[in-house]
């Protein structure tokens, strides 16, 4: 019985050692989600650029106050997914595994904050050819567009990013994180970390350039 | 592989207290960033922004993305990316601007 034990924790830890090929890997992925917002980014600078006036004045009517509180929570949400490495590191699973739940926790506030945020908007009939936003002029129209994209497609990676956090709970869970092997959860919380990012720079250019 | 090796190959350990630090930086960096563009003068929020926003952005990067303690490949590949971003920013204004 011994043997096939014996080969299987050589087959680990021969997958173990590639940590920089797994960390260039995950860069990689990240650099194409960089090359994604930043089209979007630069979309919204174009039509901005074009149409100051109506960015601005359509700008004015988010509410900055939760655009500020959900920039929060996910500075905060960072804070504990870079504190659950160290705490992987250092040996303290359960202190980890905390962390991680705090992370997720942060992730469905920020959604639940989000969720209220539309609606106010949905109700308002302000949404992508919405009874409202048609009377409107188009530099409106485009700032509400880029609105519920970027923040929509943000929203989607944040969802995305509690999906797998919650994983890797599972895995710490069970073991498969640990000490000596804790490559995922650091590759996940580069995911998270970056999702943190694109939020830094949307907080600025929607709520609080008016 | 013995402890040495590891922890030349995960980089070092990051002490709490850091990331505590960084956070606490980044929270008042927003703090500032929502007073100038909500109290101050709109030209100086934007000055603001785009001073505040790459900050806070670069601090997320250097220190919770790990990318202080990472080897040369890896900050040169992160800079070749941001900067191809930069560049086609760069080429936006400068279009728009001669329109």
């Amino acid at each position: 019985m011994s043997s096939p034990v014996a080969h299987v924790d050589a087959h680990e830890h021969a997958v173990h050692r590639d940590y920089g090929g797994a960390k260039i890997g995950m860069w990689l992925f990240l650099f194409t989600e960089i090359i994604l917002f930043g089209g979007l980014f630069i979309l919204y600078s174009a039509y901005r650029s074009k149409y100051p006036h109506e960015f601005h004045d359509a700008g004015s009517e988010l509410n900055w106050v939760m655009g500020v509180i959900n920039t929060v929570v996910l500075l905060t949400s960072s804070l504990s997914m870079a504190l659950s490495i160290t705490a992987v590191q250092k040996g303290n699973r359960r202190l980890s595994m905390l962390l991680l739940a705090v992370t997720v926790t942060l992730g469905a506030v920020f959604l639940t904050v989000k969720y209220f945020e539309w609606m106010v908007k949905i109700h308002h009939g302000l949404y992508p050819n919405g009874p409202e936003l048609l009377k409107r002029p188009p530099g409106e129209m485009l700032f509400f567009g880029l609105y519920f994209t970027m923040t929509g497609l943000h929203g989607l990676h944040v969802i995305a990013g509690m999906v797998v956090l919650s994983i890797m709970l599972v895995l710490l869970a069970r073991g498969r994180i640990r000490q000596d092997d804790y490559i995922k959860l650091e590759n996940a919380g580069l995911y998270w970390h970056l999702v943190d990012v694109i939020w830094i720079f949307l907080l600025p250019l929607f709520y609080l350039a008016a | 592989m013995n402890q040495l090796a590891i922890e030349e190959e995960h980089g070092h350990v990051v002490p709490y207290a850091t990331f505590v630090t960084v956070w606490a930086i980044l929270l008042v960096l927003t703090m500032i960033l929502t007073l100038v563009s909500k109290v101050f003068h709109e030209a100086l929020s934007v000055w603001a922004m785009l001073i505040i926003t790459p900050l806070k952005a670069g601090l997320v990067f250097y220190y919770f993305m790990h990318l202080k303690f990472e080897g040369p490949l890896l900050k040169a590949m992160v800079f070749v990316a941001l900067s191809t971003l930069v560049v086609f920013i760069g080429m936006l204004f400068l279009d728009s601007s001669i329109q």
